[in-house]
């Protein structure tokens, strides 16, 4: 109380939030729900030349429980959508997910009886990103957009989510 | 049941020797408390223990969504069950609703490795069902290109199958060449990865000389690489224990199941469509049927690096031979006008507004083509009737085959062994699934 007077009001968690915000963004660690095609670019994204790592993103987990940030790559089925939901929840929070590709986005070319028109019927998305499939620097995109938001958002209420972020 | 079956209790209710152990007053505790512990289990039959797993469908090495059922016996597996149509996206019935030329967009999307290989194979069945051919340009540049797929796709084989088995390095090498590949396309097509290139009657367009150069430029620092990568692997003692002797398949069982491509020639058996029903232009070219004997993990592995190889070779061959000419087919109610003419005269305007809006109207008839593309004998059967769009549209996909020799393959062997098996076949699920 004393020290909030001294300092001014909401001074350290303020300052609490921006360095967490500015841990948290510098470690996303993804869980690569790679699905189709967008997976095989996903995979180029970890490659030498575009080189994930550069934003301290290359720790690909396979386990839920280790993962930050849920990178959807490729066409849900609606036979596969249960096995997705299933392993977001399976994720600790905060936890953040990023459409890749047109399919994830809104079910893309495929207008068929067994495709889901766009993963944000059971899912929260946070980022959409166009292209079939994106090329890695639109990927790379969506990430540093991502980390922006991670970087703002407040420690408490970040499951307060604003609006998804488009790219297109 | 008879009386002299042996029970648990005959295994296990052996005296326990304790001459070489201190005296009763003299042992500690904890072996007292071992001593004491009763051995017998309590399974009536300790044979019947085994279990069922589930493994997929989101499991790194199960190279896409496929989900298999184990029945395991300790880490034995007893049975294997594939259960696919994660990834069915309906292909076949989307065919159904579009026309011959709308549905090249979407053949990219069956085996993701090597998307301008199923863009050739549609193709050929298409105009085979036509009744037209592309000019001998056009039939070289996709020859090419379609090579240059089977080096890509044969080079993600190779680097997921060392890295399902231990060996990450390989991969990220293997990466690194097929991001040269992807920028020939960039070049030649226009589209790294996705590129729908095909057209009936010839190719989107010709190839120019930066793109020749591109491809020259690879193919001269490629066998060395491909080289470095096979040192990493050929006399790696882990590798070869986890590789030689498992998924054994003969000949025969091979072509009982309907195994094609590098995982039937790795059983001995030398089926090349390339060779033994020539499409493209194979026939005029120089090039071997790799075949290994074994028909284990290892030979399938042998087989693909071999025939990254050949494919250097074929590629070379055609730059040699690149005929000069048009790549597109005079068959002006068939192949879709250039678009710098359909701007200028009136003939062009015409067959354009035609063939897009009604599409390319095949006589009617049904018509089945088959390519060897790196995964085996991709093809599509086609019903016509007369329309713009197919009657039916069937997909012979290889891995949808491929996979049906799984439980076969994986029968016996140790829970590990999965995915060294699994990464030699190399199905990819988007084309199983269809």
């Amino acid at each position: 109380m004393g020290l909030e007077s001294a300092l001014g009001e909401g001074y350290i968690t303020t300052k609490l939030d921006a360095l967490i915000g500015w841990a948290r963004k510098n470690s996303l660690w993804p869980m690569p729900m790679g699905l189709s095609c967008c997976a095989i670019e996903l995979m180029s994204a970890g490659d030498p030349r575009h080189d994930i790592s550069r934003y301290g993103m290359e720790v690909m987990r396979f386990s839920p429980r280790q993962s930050d940030v849920m990178i959807v790559a490729g066409t849900v089925t609606y036979k596969m959508a249960h096995v997705v939901r299933k392993i977001y929840d399976q994720m600790a929070e905060p936890r953040w997910v990023i459409a890749m590709g047109a399919c994830a986005s809104s079910g893309g070319m495929f207008r068929s009886y067994s495709v889901v028109q766009g993963i944000d019927q059971f899912l929260p998305v946070d980022v959409f990103t166009a292209g079939c499939p994106p090329r890695p620097e639109n990927l790379f995109n969506a990430l540093i957009e991502l980390q922006k938001k991670v970087g703002t958002s407040s420690v408490l209420d970040y499951r307060d989510r604003k609006e998804p972020i488009i790219l297109s | 049941m008879s009386e002299t079956k042996p029970t648990a209790g005959d295994f296990f209710d052996l005296p326990v020797n304790t001459s070489h152990l201190p005296p009763k007053e003299k042992r500690s505790k904890l072996l007292q408390a071992l001593l004491d512990m009763d051995p017998n289990l309590s399974f009536d039959d300790p044979l019947e223990n085994d279990m069922v797993l589930n493994m997929g469908p989101s499991h790194p090495a199960t190279h896409g969504v496929l989900r298999i059922l184990l029945r395991l016996d300790g880490e034995t597996i007893i049975n294997a069950m594939p259960e696919l149509g994660y990834l069915h996206r309906g292909y076949e019935k989307i065919a159904e609703n579009e026309t011959y030329h709308e549905f090249i967009t979407h053949t990219d999307r069956l085996d993701y490795l090597q998307p301008l290989h199923n863009n050739v194979a549609y193709i050929l069945a298409v105009e085979k069902l036509l009744g037209i051919e592309a000019p001998p340009r056009a039939q070289y540049i996709r020859t090419m290109l379609s090579e240059l797929a089977r080096v890509s796709s044969h080079l993600v084989a190779f680097g997921v199958m060392a890295m399902d088995v231990g060996a990450m390095t390989l991969l990220l090498w293997c990466f690194r060449e097929r991001e040269k590949i992807h920028d020939i396309f960039d070049i030649v097509v226009g589209a790294r990865f996705t590129t729908s290139f095909t057209r009936i009657g010839g190719i989107a367009q010709d190839i120019q000389d930066d793109g020749i150069a591109a491809i020259k430029a690879f193919l001269d620092q490629f066998p060395e690489r491909q080289n470095e990568g096979e040192r990493l692997l050929n006399r790696n003692r882990i590798f070869f224990d986890r590789c030689r002797h498992t998924g054994v398949i003969s000949g025969e069982e091979a072509l009982a199941i309907g195994l094609t491509g590098p995982n039937l020639r790795a059983s001995g058996v030398a089926l090349d469509l390339r060779r033994d029903a020539p499409y493209l232009v194979y026939d005029q070219l120089d090039f071997d049927v790799i075949t290994e004997t074994e028909g284990d993990s290892l030979a399938r592995y042998y087989v693909r690096l071999r025939e990254m190889e050949e494919s250097v070779k074929i590629i070379r061959q055609c730059l040699e031979k690149l005929p000069q000419g048009s790549v597109h087919a005079h068959e002006p109610k068939k192949v879709l006008p250039r678009k710098e003419r359909i701007y200028t005269r009136m003939e062009e305007l015409i067959h354009d507004f035609m063939i897009v809006n009604f599409g390319v109207n095949p006589p009617v008839g049904e018509v089945y083509h088959a390519v060897e593309s790196a995964k085996g004998q991709l093809g599509f059967s086609i019903v016509s009737r007369g329309e713009g769009h197919p009657w039916r549209l069937k997909i012979r996909s290889p891995s949808f085959c491929n996979l049906q020799a799984l439980p076969r393959l994986l029968k016996g062997h140790l829970l590990s062994d999965i995915l060294a098996i699994l990464g030699s076949l190399d199905p990819v699920m988007g084309e199983a699934d269809k």
